[in-house]
C-alpha cells in the first residue's frame, strides 16, 4: 500500500495567490487549484525539493555601515536555511565591495553562492 | 545656488523622478537627501521581491537602489547628502542645511517632493500599560538590524499584519531570535500574500487573525504582553479572552503615514484619505511647479509602482520647466465609492494623458471576483474585471484615455461591483 | 560629611538645591532614578497655576502666590521655555458659576492679580474652540505653562555648576541619627550630612518614617494624560479647566509651552508608587472630560500617552517643616499641585527653615545664576552660521520632527548633569518628542550616545537602569 498525503499551499509565483492542493502518492504528484503552469511547477517543487532565497547581512570592515546586505544568488534547499545563515555569519568582509561580488562560493555543497547586494 | 529642478528625497522615488527629468532634457538637477547616502528606505529592505515589473528580475531593495544610484552617477545630477530641507518658499526657494555649509538656499524652477513616509507609533494606536524599553516600530528595528548590525531582542511578538511586520518576523528568526506570533486585528492580512507565505508559513511563525495586543508590561524592559481576541466585524476586544505572553520585545507594524510636514508647511493641499498631496495626472500638487511622487503621495506596496509614478513626476517637471505643460481645461475629479478608499491621481486633464491612463487605488475591504466600474453622471464609461481585490495590494487600473473624450471638467465615479451580490 | 543632603532631584529638590548652592555649604542631592526629574516632575500638566485655587491661609496658597511671579526671571536665568498664557476655569451650570465666584474671592484673598469672571463671549474671543455651552469663566491672566523637565534639569545643573554634588541610582534604605547629624544608607554607599531635606515626592512619608514617628501619610495618586500633535493646537491657546471638585482641579486642556496639546489628568489612588502605566479606561475618562471643554478636540493625533504619580498628603496641605523629633531633618512633603508653581517659593521657604535650624548661611561671592543651552533653531542666521563653522555638528539635523541638531545632542551628553540615556536626551532637547516618537532619530541618537560615551550600543538604556534597547551585535 503506497503512502499518500495531501498538502495545501498558496502559490507565490504571481500576485494571484492561487490556493493549491498537492496530492502525493509515491512518485505520483498531482496539483489542483492552479490557474497556470507556474502554479503546477511551484506545487510540485514544494513537495519534492522546496528551496528558499536567503537574504541577510554580513560583517564588513571599512564600509559606511558595519554590515553589508547579502543574498544567496539562487534558492537553496529549504532544510539548509539555518546552515546557510551560519555561513553568512562567519564572513568577515572588507570594503570596497560591489553589488554582485561573490563572497562565498558553492556553499554547503550546493552550487549556490553568497553575493553582496550593494556597493560599500 | 540655482537649479532647474530640485528633488527632495534621494530614495527610489526621488532618483527615478530626477533621472526622468534628465532624460527629458533638464541637466541642472539637485537631489537633497537627509541620510548619508541615497537609496532611501530600500537600503534597509534587504529582502527580495523588488523589480519584477521594472527590471523583469527579482531584486533585493539595495540592489534596486544600486541600479538607480549607478544611473544617477552617470549624469550631472548633483547630490546634497546629509542635508535636510527646512522650508520651501512660495517662489520655490528651498532653505536647506548640512554640516559642511550650514544653512543655505537652493533656488529651483520646479520641485519634486519625494520624502517617503514614516511609521505609526504605539501612541498612535494607544496600547495601554507600562513604558518599558523593547517596544519598536518594525522599521526602526529593521534599521537597527540591517544597517547598524544590532539585534533588538530575543523573544519577540509582532503587532500588525503589514508587510514590514512579516518581513521582520522572518528576519528575527534568521538572526537567531524567537517570534511568538504576528498578531493582527483584521481577519485578513494587510500586507502581500507572498509575505504571509514566504515569511510566516515557511518559517512556522503563526499569524493570529482577529487578535490585538491590549497591554504591554515590564518594569525596565518588556516582560510580557496581553493579547485578546477581537470581534471579527467590529474589531472590538472581546472581554474575557485576554491571555498573557512572556516576551522581551514588541514590534509594531501598524501603518505608514506619508511624511508631509514640509508640504503642509508650504501650504500644499493634502488629501485626507491618503494623507498626501492632492495631485493631477502630471503628479503636480496644488502649488504650481511642485510635483510629488512615491510614498509621500500615498503608501505603496511595490517599489515598481513608485518608479513608474515618479517617472511621470520627473517627466512633467521637465515639461513644466520647458513651459510645455498645458492647463487649458477644467480637470476631471475622481469620486470613489463602493469600498474604494481613494484614487491617485485625484484629478486629471484628458489632454495631458497619453493613450493609456494608470489609476492607482486601494480598497478598504476584501472583494472576490468583481468589476471596477468607471462612470460619468449615470453613464458607464468602462467596466474592468478583477479576480480579487484586497487592501494590502494596491490596484493599478489602466484605462484607455479615450473613454474620457468630451467630458471636460466632469466628475468621474469609480466603484467596485462585486460579481455576486451577497 | 556634607552640610546638607537633599533626598529627591525632582523640581522641588532641584529648586532647593539651587537656592542652597548660593551659600558656602557642602551640598549633595541624591535620587533613586537613573536621571534627575525621574518622578512626578516629568509627568505632569506643566502648568504654573495663578493661585486662586488653594484655601487662603494654607502653605499651598502662600507658596503658589509667591512662586508664580518668580517664573519670568527664573525661566530667563535658566533658559527654560515659559509662557504666561493665562487660564480659564469654565462653568456650565448655575451652580458652577457660583463656584467661580468662590474661586474669585479665594483668589483675591490669596493676593492673585488680574482675576475676573468673564462671559462666554469673552471666553470664545480668546479660546474660539471652547464649548459655546459655557456660561462663564474665571480668567486668570497670570497662569502659565513651562517645560517642567527642562526646568528641573536646569535647576539641578545650576546647583552642580555652583558646587553641589549629586548621586543618581541612589535608593535610600534607612537613615541613622548620628552625633553630627544623619547617616543615609543605601546599597550605593552611605551619605553623611548635618542636615537632611526630604523632598522625596511620593516616597516622602516613607523617608520621614525612617527618622521620626509617622505623623502624616502620602496617598499616591496616578494621573494619566494625552500629548497631542502640534497640528491640534489651533483648538487651544492657553489653559482650560473645568470647575474643580473634591478630587482636584479636574481634567484640563492646555497648550504646552512647545505648542503641543496636553489633555488630562485623571486622579486615581494607586498604591504602586512607581507606576507610570496607562489604562484604556482612564484615558477614556480624559477624552470625555476634554470634549466637554473643547468639543472638537480629538485624540486621533495623539503622539504620546503618559502617566505620573502625585503625592497626596493626609493633612491636605504642603508639609514643610523641621521635624520635631529629628533636628535639622526637614520634610518637604505632600507637594502635589500646585507644587510646580510653588517650587521657587518653596525653595526660599526651606532656606529660611535651614537658617532657623542653626545652619550658617554664608553667601558665595561667585554664585552664577545663569544656565545657557543652545537651541539651534532659536538662534539668528548669523549666530547659526558662526556656530556651524565652529562645530559642523550643529549643521546636521538629527531629529527631523523637532529640528534638533547633532551639536545640541552632543552638548547634552557633556553638560554638568550629563544626559546618558535616550529619554534623558529627549527630556532635555526633545528628539523623540515629535510625531515620529523617535522612530527616525532613535537609532541616530543611540549612535551619538555610544560614540560620545565610548561604550557599546547595547549598553545604552532607554531610561531606567536595566531598560536596555539592544541585545548586542548581530554578527
Amino acid at each position: 500500500m503506497e503512502c499518500c498525503y495531501e498538502k495545501k499551499l498558496v502559490c507565490v509565483s504571481c500576485p494571484m495567490g492561487c490556493r493549491l492542493t498537492v496530492t502525493v502518492c509515491g512518485d505520483n504528484i498531482n496539483v489542483t487549484g492552479n490557474t497556470c503552469k507556474r502554479g503546477e511547477v511551484y506545487g510540485k517543487n514544494e513537495v519534492t525539493d522546496p528551496r528558499r532565497m536567503i537574504c541577510s547581512t554580513a560583517r564588513i570592515e571599512g564600509g559606511v555601515h558595519p554590515v553589508v546586505p547579502v543574498k544567496t544568488d539562487k534558492p537553496i534547499p529549504e532544510k539548509l536555511k539555518f546552515k546557510c545563515m551560519d555561513v553568512i555569519n562567519s564572513l568577515n568582509l572588507k570594503s570596497p565591495v560591489v553589488a554582485g561580488d561573490v563572497v562565498a562560493a558553492n556553499i554547503l555543497d550546493t552550487d549556490v553562492n553568497i553575493v553582496v547586494t550593494r556597493n560599500m | 545656488m540655482n537649479f532647474d529642478l530640485v528633488v527632495v528625497g534621494g530614495g527610489p522615488a526621488g532618483m527615478a523622478a530626477a533621472l526622468e527629468a534628465y532624460k527629458n532634457g533638464i541637466k541642472s538637477i539637485a537631489i537633497v537627501e537627509r541620510d548619508v547616502e541615497p537609496g532611501g528606505i530600500l537600503q534597509q529592505c534587504i529582502h527580495n521581491g523588488f523589480g519584477l515589473h521594472v527590471f523583469k528580475e527579482e531584486l533585493t531593495g539595495p540592489e534596486y537602489a544600486q541600479r538607480f544610484i549607478n544611473m544617477t552617477k552617470d549624469t550631472e545630477i548633483k547630490y546634497f547628502l546629509d542635508t535636510i530641507v527646512l522650508d520651501i518658499a512660495q517662489d520655490k526657494t528651498l532653505t536647506v542645511m548640512n554640516s559642511k555649509q550650514g544653512i543655505f538656499e537652493l533656488k529651483a524652477k520646479a520641485i519634486v517632493l519625494a520624502m517617503g513616509c514614516r511609521e505609526r507609533t504605539r501612541s498612535g494606536i494607544g496600547i495601554a500599560g507600562d513604558r518599558p524599553s523593547g517596544v519598536f516600530t518594525a522599521g526602526a528595528a529593521q534599521r537597527y538590524i540591517n544597517i547598524e548590525g544590532q539585534m533588538v531582542g530575543k523573544k519577540v511578538i509582532i503587532l500588525g499584519s503589514g508587510d514590514i511586520g512579516m518581513i521582520m518576523a522572518r528576519r528575527i528568526v534568521l538572526e537567531g531570535g524567537q517570534v511568538i506570533a504576528v498578531v493582527a486585528r483584521s481577519s485578513f492580512p494587510k500586507g502581500l500574500t507572498r509575505n504571509v507565505v514566504q515569511c510566516l508559513d515557511h518559517y512556522n511563525i503563526p499569524m493570529w487573525y482577529s487578535h490585538n495586543i491590549v497591554g504591554i508590561y515590564g518594569k525596565e524592559r518588556v516582560e510580557k504582553v496581553v493579547v485578546a481576541e477581537c470581534d471579527k466585524k467590529t474589531k472590538a476586544v472581546i472581554p474575557g479572552t485576554e491571555k498573557e505572553y512572556e516576551c522581551d520585545t514588541v514590534l509594531l507594524s501598524v501603518g505608514l503615514i506619508p511624511e508631509n510636514e514640509l508640504s503642509r508647511q508650504v501650504g500644499i493641499k493634502i488629501d485626507r484619505k491618503t494623507s498626501g498631496p492632492v495631485v493631477t495626472e502630471s503628479m503636480e500638487t496644488s502649488m504650481e511647479g511642485v510635483f510629488a511622487c512615491g510614498n509621500v503621495v500615498h503608501v505603496h506596496d511595490l517599489v515598481d509602482f513608485v518608479t513608474e509614478e515618479s517617472r511621470k513626476a520627473g517627466k512633467n517637471a521637465a515639461l513644466y520647466i520647458k513651459g510645455e505643460i498645458t492647463k487649458n481645461s477644467q480637470p476631471n475629479v475622481f469620486k470613489v465609492t463602493g469600498g474604494l478608499s481613494y484614487a491617485v491621481p485625484h484629478m486629471f486633464r484628458p489632454e495631458n494623458l497619453g493613450d493609456k491612463f494608470d489609476i492607482l487605488m486601494r480598497v478598504d475591504r476584501v472583494f472576490g471576483k468583481c468589476w471596477l466600474v468607471v462612470t460619468e453622471g449615470g453613464k458607464e464609461l468602462g467596466r474592468y474585471k478583477k479576480p480579487f481585490l484586497t487592501p494590502g495590494e494596491m490596484i493599478k487600473l489602466t484605462v484607455p484615455s479615450s473613454i474620457f473624450n468630451g467630458m471636460a471638467g466632469k466628475e468621474i465615479g469609480i466603484t467596485v461591483e462585486p460579481e455576486e451580490e451577497k | 560629611m556634607y552640610d546638607i543632603a537633599i533626598i529627591g532631584a525632582g523640581v522641588v529638590g532641584a529648586a532647593i538645591a539651587r537656592e542652597l548652592s548660593r551659600y558656602q555649604l557642602k551640598l549633595i542631592v541624591v535620587d533613586k532614578g537613573n536621571d534627575v526629574c525621574a518622578g512626578t516632575s516629568k509627568a505632569n500638566s506643566s502648568i504654573v497655576h495663578a493661585g486662586y485655587d488653594p484655601e487662603p491661609g494654607t502653605l499651598m496658597a502662600k507658596l503658589n502666590s509667591e512662586g508664580n511671579p518668580m517664573f519670568d526671571k527664573l525661566a530667563q536665568e535658566l533658559s527654560v521655555p515659559f509662557n504666561r498664557c493665562g487660564s480659564f476655569v469654565v462653568a456650565f451650570t448655575d451652580e458652577q458659576v457660583e463656584t467661580l465666584k468662590v474661586l474669585l474671592e479665594r483668589g483675591k484673598k490669596n493676593g492673585i492679580p488680574g482675576l475676573e469672571i468673564v462671559d462666554v463671549k469673552k471666553l470664545l474671543e480668546k479660546e474660539p474652540a471652547a464649548s459655546p455651552e459655557a456660561r462663564a469663566a474665571l480668567y486668570a491672566p497670570t497662569a502659565g505653562v513651562v517645560d517642567p523637565m527642562l526646568l528641573t534639569t536646569a535647576l539641578m545643573e545650576n546647583a552642580v555648576m555652583n558646587g553641589a554634588d549629586y548621586k543618581l541610582n541612589y535608593k535610600v534604605d534607612s537613615i541613622d541619627k548620628t552625633a553630627e547629624g544623619y547617616k543615609i544608607n543605601s546599597a550605593s554607599g552611605p551619605v553623611e550630612a548635618k542636615c537632611v531635606i526630604n523632598a522625596a515626592g511620593v516616597y516622602s512619608d516613607i523617608i520621614h518614617n525612617m527618622v521620626a514617628a509617622p505623623d502624616f501619610t502620602i496617598t499616591p495618586k496616578i494621573g494619566q494624560y494625552f500629548l497631542l500633535d502640534k497640528s491640534e493646537n489651533d483648538k487651544i491657546q492657553s489653559v482650560l479647566f473645568p470647575c474643580p471638585d473634591k478630587n482636584g482641579k479636574g481634567i484640563l486642556v492646555a497648550r504646552s509651552v512647545h505648542g503641543n496639546v496636553i489633555l488630562g489628568p485623571t486622579s486615581d489612588v494607586d498604591q504602586d508608587r512607581d507606576d507610570t502605566g496607562t489604562t484604556d479606561e482612564a484615558l477614556n475618562r480624559v477624552r470625555q472630560g476634554c470634549s466637554k471643554l473643547v468639543p472638537t478636540i480629538t485624540t486621533r493625533n495623539c503622539i504620546r500617552n503618559f502617566a505620573g504619580m502625585r503625592a497626596e498628603p493626609s493633612t491636605g496641605d504642603f508639609i514643610i517643616r523641621e521635624v520635631k523629633d529629628a533636628p535639622k531633618f526637614i520634610d518637604v512633603a505632600g507637594i502635589k499641585s500646585p507644587g510646580l508653581s510653588a517650587a521657587p517659593a518653596i525653595a526660599l521657604y526651606v532656606v529660611d527653615i535651614v537658617k532657623n535650624c542653626g545652619i550658617k548661611l554664608e553667601p558665595k561671592k561667585d554664585f552664577n545664576p545663569i544656565v545657557k543651552r543652545t537651541v539651534f533653531m532659536n538662534l539668528s542666521p548669523a549666530e547659526q552660521a558662526a556656530l556651524v563653522k565652529k562645530d559642523p555638528r550643529y549643521g546636521r539635523i538629527i531629529c527631523r520632527c523637532e529640528r534638533i541638531t547633532e551639536g545640541e545632542i552632543v552638548e547634552e551628553i557633556h553638560r554638568p548633569i550629563p544626559a546618558v540615556t535616550l529619554d534623558a536626551i529627549k527630556r532635555r532637547c526633545r528628539p523623540g518628542m515629535g510625531r515620529c516618537q523617535g522612530g527616525f532619530c532613535g537609532p541616530k541618537v543611540h549612535e551619538i550616545l555610544a560614540r560620545e560615551l565610548g561604550c557599546e550600543w547595547k549598553d545604552i538604556v532607554l531610561d531606567k537602569k536595566g531598560s536596555y534597547i539592544l541585545t548586542g551585535k548581530t554578527k
